[in-house]
């Protein structure tokens, strides 16, 4: 039976509630919402509540509603109030719409009373006595320091490995991602570490910027303005999904065409030609890794049809050839347009034979991208990129030929144009320079499986189920880290000399002592041995900026969960704990490099980085700004408001690689077939591709979703979309339980009969608690140690009949068709 | 109901008698001001009204049958599926009832004999109808609310409850 809430009233907000803006935290997107609260004993009456709207009668369509998976009861000021997050009509990101995951914040909130995500971390914990045991701050960051301080003084700080967020929304933002970079690049000088999503601190999107082209450079309104939306290796509907509701599709009424690059025929696509008809939409379902040879084909079927805009060519673009060589860390040559094209230039017959598309598929693409109108004005196109290409085969070149293609057509920094990741997360990035991390950036996943790095910090990453090479990676860290918990259970009852003693010696033996600071015991944090508890956005003020550089404060309206803390709070007890450690093993000067964390709140971490480098913004103005914020770069504040921008690149000068002349470059991205080591022998040798995909239902959020059983019921297992023919063949039926296997390792999940997937080709989500997809990818990275995700083949076979968790799980089509 | 009133009486003379032991030598304290507004009683659970929604006659295989529930505001859909579901209920098992208002955004759903799904032409929601309204994929953060079904002797199919809150409302009785 499907899964139901057995709600049929809800509490009323009273005119008196407390509002607070927020933005939802999860995605890129940054949804505008409304957080009410108000107190236990109170409520609004049917004509009398916060809405000042008649709730007595049934709102239409489109009107506010308290929907039960947006509403709770939580701690405020140490007091239980109601709790509504109802999505903004006023905010001009989502105009009133909810997503399936920022409409149940308030349901994702942990709550003593109505027991919602009873996961979450209350206090810290430490590995005693062989378990967690729950124990203060003070005695968990003491033994944090302690040990950090020894190893890094008698080795050096390259024995610290730090895998940390670097991103906004949950637990990152300006606040903490800050305080987290002063403490391991201001502080210390940190290089082996890497962020969340990938096994290196590096960008995602190097190509782009050393082209000089950042790669948030639009506004969302762009799609309401523009002619062409294309899209590339992105499932908007389902990965951004109000900027697809709320943005492109207003734009494809408005009359523009839809292009779609994607080997799976996506939910994005069907919703696409249902609102512009199937005429306008466009679909290439080219093989998997080809990208690059479309890119080129189409880049050089416009330049020699001259449907480029040769003005901003010659104004904006460098002309003298080659501007930048390939070398170590630049994985192609980059320069003017005809330097470029030598190298990119591809027929549209050898595109079409590579690509697996018909010529005359990839030729109408290239016309709608970029063919003058009839009437000779030039057509906008924005394009717009995500982890199929991000995640996919040779990173660097493929979005460099993607970006050639914006460049000569003009459609960057003007209405209706841009050339833009997607994104997953939102954005918060303000730290000390990282340049001492160097480029190529240390591959610390191989560092620490080679046995490299004593101490490992780890802050709300899980990479367990998010890394590659998962199944050798956590095979390694559980071994290492236990290495460190039979030390420490050999040293139970000792002094805490005794204890940082045999911890030393056992990381000094090949053992890794792991902190990990999280909201929830995560995957990874079964191997820490100090687990220290963190808060989320509105637990605490957070600031974010979104897909389209829109900067919020999403309020705090309630406490952290028990005794967690925000991550800059957590970071500057760190840093105060090593000072005073530093200060007892009388190395004063090192101690002093630790001096500078005296904040008391998170506005304090805002004000010690993003304010210094932003003097305009402040709490107090984004305050007033409410959920529609400012673009950044802000660049002054008058009459009561922030002055924001945009678009970039308005004025055609590109700065994002920091060239004098302000003129971006072409790549010269030639082709080169599976760049990654190792992964035309892995397609050779196996069935099945296994492409690695995202779902609405819980993107961005699984880890608070295993504990929401609205979910549970539709997806207990990760689902593997698969060809119903190949189903049969293998024995598969719908819901079996069913094994990935290669090389790399072995993961599982739940068949789901798919009609559009095509023969061979599976799709597995991305990300889930209850099989890794990581298991099964290869350690093979670009030269920048981007991993190619994407690219991963193996074998299938049914390891169990459904079970009766999914007897109430529908199996049909997930495409929306008219009646 | 009478004996219902009794017990209530009973109690009360109880509490008095046990309140007046415990209070003896504090004078006239606990005596309420006159003007002491007195609490609205209510129910715990709401009180839902068993409408008529048709009968087993009126049904053929697949053919939704436009229905309103709790209210006229409230439009569902009374459905035949035709094989035993789980909440089904008649002769087969197979009677079901949904809101079709988008528990996403209260968008009008159109029901689709070919795969016996609801489906919502404003942000593309589905919700399958036999697996108990359960979101095949979409942005609503529940299942589509399902009536509660009896049948008579007669055969009247009648609704009386609802699984989960109607869109567009703080309260499925109004």
């Amino acid at each position: 039976m499907a899964y139901k809430r057995q709600i049929d009233r809800l509490p009323i907000p009273p005119k008196d509630a407390k509002v607070h803006n927020v933005t939802c935290h999860y995605c890129i997107v940054g949804c505008g919402y409304k957080a009410y609260t108000w107190p236990r004993n109170k409520q609004g009456t049917l004509t009398d509540n916060a809405f000042g709207i008649n709730l007595g009668e049934q709102q239409a369509a489109d009107g506010t509603w308290i929907a039960p998976s947006m509403y709770n009861i939580v701690r405020q000021d140490g007091k239980d109030v109601h709790l509504a997050v109802v999505p903004d009509h006023d905010c001009v990101v989502n105009s009133g719409l909810g997503s399936v995951r920022g409409a149940r914040m308030a349901e994702a909130r942990p709550s003593y009373v109505t027991g919602t995500q009873q996961q979450r971390l209350s206090d810290p914990l430490m590995w005693r006595n062989g378990v967690w045991q729950p124990t203060s701050w003070d005695d968990a960051l003491d033994l944090v320091a302690r040990v950090t301080a020894r190893v890094v003084t008698q080795g050096s700080e390259d024995d610290l490995v730090v895998s940390m967020f670097d991103h906004g929304g949950s637990a990152g933002g300006y606040e903490n991602t800050w305080a987290t970079g002063k403490l391991y690049f201001e502080s210390m000088k940190v290089k082996n570490c890497r962020i969340h999503n990938r096994p290196a601190y590096n960008s995602e999107v190097h190509s782009t910027r050393d082209m000089g082209v950042d790669e948030l450079n639009y506004a969302y309104k762009d799609y309401e303005l523009t002619d062409t939306i294309f899209m590339i290796g992105a499932n908007s509907l389902e990965t951004q999904t109000n900027l697809f509701l709320n943005h492109m599709v207003p734009g494809l009424r408005n009359g523009a065409r839809f292009v779609s690059v994607d080997p799976r025929r996506t939910v994005t696509i069907n919703a696409a030609e249902e609102v512009a008809g199937k005429e306008n939409v466009l679909h290439l379902a080219i093989n998997e890794g080809t990208d690059m040879v479309l890119f080129n084909a189409l880049f050089t079927h416009i330049v020699d049809n001259g449907w480029v805009d040769k003005d901003f060519i010659a104004n904006s673009t460098f002309q003298g050839g080659e501007a930048a060589p390939l070398d170590d860390g630049h994985p192609a040559g980059l320069g003017s347009l005809d330097y470029a094209l030598d190298a990119c230039r591809t027929s549209l017959a050898d595109a079409a034979e590579t690509c697996g598309v018909s010529e005359a598929d990839i030729a109408k693409a290239a016309e709608w991208i970029a063919k003058p109108k009839e009437d000779g004005s030039r057509r906008k196109c924005v394009t717009a990129y995500e982890k199929g290409i991000i995640w996919g085969n040779d990173n660097y070149r493929t979005i460099g030929a993607l970006v050639n293609i914006a460049l000569a057509t003009g459609n960057i920094g003007r209405e209706g144009g841009g050339v833009c990741r997607l994104g997953g997360h939102q954005e918060g990035y303000y730290r000390p320079s990282d340049a001492h991390v160097g480029r190529p950036a240390e591959y610390v996943d191989q560092l620490l499986i080679r046995g490299g790095g004593k101490i490992h910090h780890i802050w709300a990453c899980d990479h367990h189920k998010t890394t590659l090479n998962a199944s050798q990676f956590k095979r390694v860290h559980k071994r290492r880290a236990d290495m460190v918990k039979e030390a420490m259970d050999a040293a139970a009852g000792g002094s805490r000399d005794q204890l940082v003693d045999a911890i030393v010696g056992a990381v000094n033996g090949g053992g890794l002592f792991v902190v990990d600071v999280d909201i929830i015991h995560s995957q990874i944090g079964h191997n820490a041995h100090v687990i220290l508890p963190a808060c989320e956005a509105n637990e605490m003020n957070l600031t974010s900026m979104n897909g389209e550089r829109r900067l919020r404060l999403s309020e705090k309206y309630m406490d952290p969960y028990g005794n967690s803390m925000p991550d800059c709070l957590i970071a500057a007890g760190i840093a105060q704990n090593m000072e005073r450690v530093l200060r007892e093993m009388c190395n004063e000067a090192y101690a002093d490099q630790f001096k500078g964390y005296d904040w008391q709140t998170e506005e304090d971490a805002f004000m010690d980085g993003y304010n210094k480098g932003n003097p305009e913004v402040t709490y107090e103005r984004l305050r007033a700004m409410g959920n529609n914020g400012v673009q950044e770069p802000v660049s002054g504040y008058a009459d009561g408001k922030l002055i924001g921008t945009e678009r970039l690149y308005t004025d055609g000068q590109f700065t994002r690689h920091g060239r004098e002349d302000k003129k971006a470059l072409f790549c010269a991205a030639e082709w080169r077939g599976w760049q990654a080591a190792g992964k035309a022998r892995e397609k050779e040798n196996h069935k099945y591709w296994i492409n690695n995909v995202r779902a609405n239902i819980f993107w961005q959020n699984q880890f608070l979703d295993q504990d929401i059983d609205f979910i549970q019921d539709r997806f207990p297992y990760p689902f593997i979309e698969m060809n119903s023919e190949d189903m049969a063949e293998e024995g598969i039926g719908a819901g079996d339980l069913i094994e990935i296997s290669n090389g790399n390792g072995a993961t599982q999940g739940m068949a789901y009969p798919t009609d559009t997937a095509k023969r061979g080709h599976v799709a597995m989500v991305f990300g889930s608690p209850a099989g890794s997809q990581g298991n099964v990818v290869s350690p093979g990275v670009n030269e920048l140690v981007l991993p190619d995700y994407k690219h991963t083949w193996g074998n299938i076979r049914k390891i169990a009949n459904a079970t009766p968790r999914v007897k109430a799980v529908s199996f049909k089509s997930k495409e929306y068709k008219s009646a | 109901m009478s004996r219902c009133t009794k017990m209530v009486d009973l109690g009360r003379r109880h509490f008095l008698r046990g309140g007046a032991i415990a209070a003896a030598g504090v004078a006239t304290a606990a005596v309420l001001p006159a003007d002491q507004a007195r609490a609205a009683s209510g129910s715990a659970l709401l009180d839902y009204p068993a409408n008529k929604l048709g009968n087993l006659a009126d049904l053929k295989v697949n053919e939704p049958v436009d229905i309103a529930y709790p209210d006229a505001d409230s439009p569902g859909i009374l459905l035949k599926i035709g094989q035993p579901v789980e909440g089904g209920v008649g002769p087969d098992g197979d009677i079901v009832a949904y809101s079709v208002l988008c528990p996403h955004k209260g968008w009008l759903m159109s029901y689709r004999a070919e795969d016996k799904s609801l489906n919502c032409p404003g942000h593309f929601s589905r919700f399958d109808c036999e697996a108990g309204g359960q979101q095949i994929w979409g942005h609503a953060t529940q299942n589509v609310p399902q009536f509660t079904l009896s049948v008579d002797d007669k055969g009247d199919i009648y609704a009386e409850g609802a699984s989960d809150l109607i869109f567009g409302r703080p309260s499925n009785v109004l």
